[in-house]
């Protein structure tokens, strides 16, 4: 199977074969995957070199021309350093244009704090218009940014991510999906989260919502859920910063009497490096981590 | 200058007046009529009131400006989305007044719209923003921005088969202290982006200077580069006509510094 990076620049490099409205922009990460859709498109595929704030700047100026900008590089550069281009660029400006970011939370966990960005979701938060899809699987990568793609002059961003779920599921890039059915609680699995929320909630009487499009917030797909439960207890296991998404599910419930328990990445630096693995329980999100967690905040009512 | 009276702008949509100001002077037009001249310019300015911290940025660029828009630019108010136009983007949106001004005197939109400069209600806020000015093609005010928007957009425009349009692009001599202006000034030189045109509007005010002068820093990068003095209509206008094939073009414009 290939990674969600792979198949971006294999879906994208079709999409610039189908679509003359789409460009590519790069930072000097992601090149190679473009070559041959840079042979093809030499002037809509640019590299700008090791400047991110023109990677962004570059991009609402290609937007602003009526172009759709497909623009990659880490999500620490793409979001957290450039932030403000994201914000003027495209916001202010009143253009659209996508941001693909790789690395995620600590796909790269050996290579430290610097190339990890927990945080970009919730600094995409305090702007208004973002679409963010956060797929779980290759697979649902490609539909997602297909989606992306199409989205006219939406502002939208996918967070791809070297954390995959085993298997692929259907994803729409709406709302959330149903995956099990339970009455002591709902857990919103995001993303590459599903698998080890499955493996925690084994046993549990509780749904699992599968979120791969997170913003807009499936307020009615929560409502729904909850209705079907018996109590308003929400649990959000999210791929970044812990917390990121409860006030969504707290405005979605806002009439009713609920509890929500935000599960994501801690803010704190850990200062080390490893694997993946290690970072997932380090941060209470392996399944044990989880299962620890989420069963202590649903009611006891466990078993079949 | 105050303005207390009641001001009512004109509709964008309909361009229907319902009230003229009052304290527009009766000499000037304020609808579509005979065409504004440069002479008139510092009274349209002075229709716009409560920004004077920026009152040096905002002359400054009043020659620089007025010659781009008069004799050199090929956008006016018909054809303000036009894919084919030239495209100006003001970078340094602090004290837009000359910018304002040039806009109303070329009728993008009605001179009675400058006495509400900044206000509530207005359209020209202290700067520009290009969802609610006609011709005005970024929002702008936070520095550094406009030059890697124009590299997107002389991409963008390249990258459609069109390559009438020129795109220029006005920072001032401190704003180029942003590193966001070296990103793109390095890169547009090495894509030899022939559209593309720098205006820097030079009064001395980066407060560290630039040692080796402006224009080093464009041609070190492959730049065609022309520094001019900024209130000299007759060289502005053949520096932003001199030819500079396979490379981005500069006009650095000198003009009296900002605190002499």
């Amino acid at each position: 199977m290939d990674t969600m990076r792979e198949r971006f620049a294999s879906v994208t490099s079709r999409l610039l074969d189908e679509d003359p409205r789409l460009a590519v922009v790069l930072a000097d990460i992601g090149v190679d995957g473009f070559a041959g859709a840079a042979r093809r498109h030499p002037e809509r595929v640019v590299n700008v070199g090791i400047r991110e704030q023109l990677l962004i700047g570059v991009g609402g100026g290609l937007a602003l021309t009526g172009l759709r900008p497909i623009m990659h590089t880490f999500a620490s550069f793409l979001v957290e350093r450039p932030f403000e281009q994201v914000k003027l660029d495209f916001g202010h400006q009143g253009v659209g244009g996508v941001l693909v970011s790789a690395g995620g939370s600590y796909d790269w966990p050996s290579g430290g704090f610097t190339h990890m960005a927990p945080g970009d979701i919730g600094l995409l938060d305090t702007l208004d218009g973002w679409t963010v899809h956060v797929p779980g699987h290759p697979d649902e990568a490609e539909t997602l940014l297909r989606h992306a793609a199409a989205a006219g002059d939406d502002k939208v961003y996918v967070r791809l991510s070297v954390q995959v779920n085993a298997a692929p599921r259907p994803v729409d890039g709406v709302g959330f999906r149903t995956v099990r059915e339970g009455r002591g609680g709902v857990v919103i699995a995001v993303g590459p989260m599903l698998d080890n929320v499955l493996a925690a909630t084994e046993g549990l009487d509780v749904t699992v919502l599968y979120a791969t499009t997170v913003r807009p917030f499936d307020a009615a797909g929560l409502r729904a859920a909850t209705g079907a439960a018996d109590a308003a207890d929400v649990v959000i296991v999210e791929p970044y910063l812990a917390g990121t998404s409860t006030r969504f599910a707290n405005e979605a419930l806002e009439d009713r009497p609920h509890r929500v328990l935000g599960l994501g990445v801690g803010r704190q630096e850990l200062r080390r490096f490893g694997q993946l693995d290690e970072h997932l329980a380090a941060h209470g999100l392996d399944p044990r981590g989880l299962r620890e967690r989420i069963a202590g905040f649903v009611p006891a009512r466990t078993g079949q | 200058m105050t303005h207390a009276t009641t001001h009512v702008m004109t509709e964008p949509a309909t361009g229907s007046t319902t009230e003229v100001a009052a304290d527009i002077p009766a000499a000037l037009p304020t609808h579509t009529g005979r065409p504004i001249e440069f002479a008139e310019l510092p009274a349209l300015m002075s229709l716009m009131t409560g920004d004077e911290k920026h009152g040096p940025a905002a002359t400054s660029t009043l020659d620089a400006l007025w010659v781009l828009y008069d004799r050199v630019l090929r956008v006016s108010p018909g054809t303000v989305a036009d894919p084919e136009r030239d495209r100006f983007l003001l970078s340094k949106g602090h004290g837009p007044m000359a910018y304002y001004a040039v806009l109303a005197a070329k009728g993008f939109f009605p001179v009675d719209w400058l006495p509400g400069f900044g206000s509530y209600d207005s359209p020209l806020g202290h700067h520009p923003d290009r969802q609610l000015v006609p011709g005005v093609e970024i929002g702008s005010g936070s520095l550094g921005h406009g030059l890697p928007l124009a590299v997107g957009t002389a991409l963008g425009l390249r990258a459609q088969g069109r390559p009438g349009p020129a795109v220029w692009v006005l920072i001032g001599d401190a704003e180029l202290d942003e590193g966001s202006n070296h990103e793109a000034l390095a890169y547009a030189g090495a894509a030899g982006l022939d559209r593309l045109h720098t205006l820097v509007i030079d009064n001395s005010s980066a407060t560290h200077g630039w040692r080796g002068g402006i224009a080093s820093r464009f041609e070190s990068a492959g730049w065609s580069v022309a520094t001019v003095d900024g209130r000299d209509h007759q060289a502005l206008y053949a520096a932003y006509n001199a030819p500079h094939p396979g490379r981005p073009h500069a006009v650095i414009a000198r003009v009296e510094p900002k605190n002499a």
